[in-house]
């Protein structure tokens, strides 16, 4: 199988033993496009070079980057940058590895980003889970600091940017933008009504905020450094650029690739041996995730669609944040259903009424089944409360709450009853799964939760 | 336990002048209380409540909301075994239910020793090397019930205290920069206060 590949950008210093150090990264080109931008450019170029790009968010929305900097009012100052570093979103992982093997490269977009922004102050708010991510970006930082590549005058220019280091202590509601201000004002991570919070209107300390993702600025030094329109030119015209995915589950090599987006297809990861390599023992493919646990299931005849970002959400489901999860013909589908949903009910913040007690019934609903207690209005009843999350049930989902997280429990359920009823009903009549699919539980369910 | 020592109490304003509002260093004065005594114990929970002019159910109020957060005394080694789906579809609840044999505990305890807790927790962001864990979070990749044993081995043996700090302690570097927010003065401050 020939499959498009491209240069690796952003994941450029992931084999270089000293890539995190400041002096990997100075030796490898690190730190020329900072000095590029404040020697030579002024902060609207900077801008205009990201517009050019067209670069979407990484974060999970995907919405332009330069389109989203340009929502910030004129000349309201303070103004920040926050850099969500929280990934947790199921099955992904690609920011952790960004932080952890090339900080400075983030540093270093989170300069650039903040030239053009005019914003003198950053704070990057890392996952509380990830200590070697805090770690390596401390260190980073206070090498950045010392050879005066963040704080006052840098380069000698007349730009100058701190950037406080921060992490949280486990909630994955904060990586919702508004949630993760929220708790860097040292409040619960519940998240904001918007209007009026709009982040870049009134964000930190109701000031003018950009939220942007780790991802997102790892891109900006290839950004600043070779052009906007050479960055567009790597990918699909209406996904540029390169972009990471982590492809997990039953596939022979899971694994976090920088692939050209747009172009690449579902089936060329799954079974290109510069990829995943085929699905395990020889099989195929049952469901896969496309874009994190939040999204719709794709199936089978998914598998040659391009990751291309209009395409995948004219098909009813997202790419989010790049987290791919295969699900060969062996899984047994209630049990990854619930799984999904488990996580969502315990995620919930608690501050709208149905994803507070919503997610909880549905991860009740299923747990009872996988028990072997399931009832002939179960499957109906999955459905009832997944309607007052998400009236319509539909893509993209509304909603009956202030953020995304209630609706996304709503997406297993819409995905795997719909396409496996036969599965739920058979654990209903029978309390197991069906023939031929494995139950991921070592013992009884109820001995576990 | 006890209150922030005066080492800490030192780090902890360096972190409040990182902040152009004090409540924003709750957080990380959160962490660094757990990483003194393990957990964080009331007593400190008041004294950063003093140190950031809240009252110390404000404190209470955003600490509960997080995970990591523990008010009572847990093992030193605190081992998070994530299930999630990427783990699951890999054998993710063998591996749960041997370590609950193993160690003799369910998810969620902890050893009469004092040594490990169990924790069955969410995406850890490993899923390509799954079935991941973390000891104090800090990873192991595609473990299997036989290095399982071995990793506990070599932490009841003292091993590997130098790769897995106690239970608290999370980046061993910290930040380091004179740069606060009140050198800025008076005028930018004015300007967050206020909004």
């Amino acid at each position: 199988m020939s499959v498009p590949t491209g240069p690796r950008i952003i994941t450029s210093r992931f084999d270089v033993a000293d890539g995190h150090t400041y002096s990997g990264y100075v030796r490898t080109g690190g730190y020329q496009s900072l000095r590029k931008a404040v020697g030579t450019m002024t902060p609207q170029q900077v801008h205009d070079e990201v517009k050019a790009a067209e670069i979407q968010g990484r974060g999970g929305a995907g919405f332009p980057a330069g389109t989203k900097w340009g929502f910030l009012p004129a000349d309201v100052h303070p103004r920040y940058l926050v850099i969500n570093g929280d990934e947790s979103e199921p099955g992904t992982y690609k920011d952790r590895m960004l932080m952890e093997l090339d900080p400075h490269q983030l540093i270093e977009g989170i300069l650039l980003a903040c030239y053009a922004l005019n914003a003198a102050q950053a704070f990057l708010y890392v996952r509380g889970e990830m200590a070697l991510a805090q770690e390596r970006l401390a260190q980073a930082l206070n090498d950045a600091y010392a050879n005066n590549m963040v704080g006052k005058n840098i380069c000698g220019s007349q730009f100058s940017v701190d950037i406080t280091l921060t992490w949280g202590a486990g909630a994955y509601i904060v990586g919702e933008e508004t949630a993760l201000i929220e708790s860097l004002e040292g409040e619960r991570g519940m998240p904001r009504l918007k209007p009026p919070f709009f982040p870049a209107v009134k964000g930190l300390y109701m000031q003018p905020t950009i939220v942007n993702n780790v991802e997102t600025l790892a891109n900006l030094p290839y950004i600043v450094g070779q052009g906007g329109g050479d960055f567009k030119s790597l990918g699909a015209p209406t996904s540029t650029g390169m972009r990471m995915f982590a492809i997990s589950g039953h596939v022979n090599k899971p694994g976090v690739f920088e692939v050209p987006n747009g172009v690449t297809t579902f089936r060329m990861l799954f079974e290109a041996s510069e990829y995943c390599g085929g699905v395990r023992n020889g099989g195929s493919v049952k469901a896969f995730i496309p874009g994190g646990a939040s999204a719709m299931w794709f199936f089978p005849e998914h598998l040659d669609m391009a990751l291309d970002k209009p395409t995948v959400d004219k098909a009813g489901s997202m790419l989010g944040s790049g987290a791919i999860v295969v699900m060969d013909q062996s899984t047994d589908m209630v049990a990854a259903c619930w799984r999904i949903v488990r996580f969502f009910a315990r995620e919930s913040c608690g501050k709208c009424t149905p994803c507070r007690e919503g997610t909880t019934w549905l991860e009740r609903v299923l747990k009872r089944m996988l028990d072997g207690h399931g009832r002939a209005e179960d499957i109906d009843m999955l459905f009832e409360i997944s309607e007052s999350i998400s009236p319509g049930i539909a893509w993209p989902p509304r909603q009956t709450t202030i953020c995304p997280l209630g609706p996304s429990a709503v997406s297993p359920i819409a995905s795997a009853v719909r396409r496996f009823r036969p599965e739920f009903e058979h654990y209903i009549e029978h309390g197991r799964p069906i023939d031929g699919v494995e139950s991921p539980f070592a013992t009884h369910l109820a001995t576990h939760v | 336990m006890s209150r922030l020592s005066s080492e800490r109490v030192t780090i902890a304003q360096e972190i409040v002048g990182r902040f152009p509002r004090k409540k924003s260093a709750l957080i990380p004065l959160l962490h660094l209380a757990q990483e003194q005594d393990g957990y964080v114990a009331q007593d400190a929970m008041v004294h950063i409540a003093e140190m950031l002019d809240l009252a110390p159910a404000e404190v209470y109020g955003t600490a509960s909301f997080y995970e990591m957060f523990k008010f009572h005394p847990i093992g030193k080694y605190c081992i998070n075994i994530c299930t999630n789906i990427s783990c699951q579809l890999v054998g993710a609840w063998n591996l749960l239910h041997h370590a609950e044999q193993r160690l003799g505990i369910k998810a969620g305890g902890t050893t009469a020793d004092g040594l490990f807790t169990i924790e069955d927790v969410e995406c850890i962001a490993a899923c390509t090397e799954a079935p991941a864990l973390q000891v104090n979070y800090r990873y192991r990749y595609k473990v299997t019930p036989e290095s399982f044993d071995g990793l506990v081995a070599e932490l009841e043996a003292g091993k590997l205290t130098g790769e897995f700090p106690p239970h608290g302690t999370l980046a061993t570097v910290r930040q380091e920069t004179t740069e606060t927010w009140s050198n800025r003065g008076t005028e930018a401050q004015a300007k967050v206060d206020a909004r």
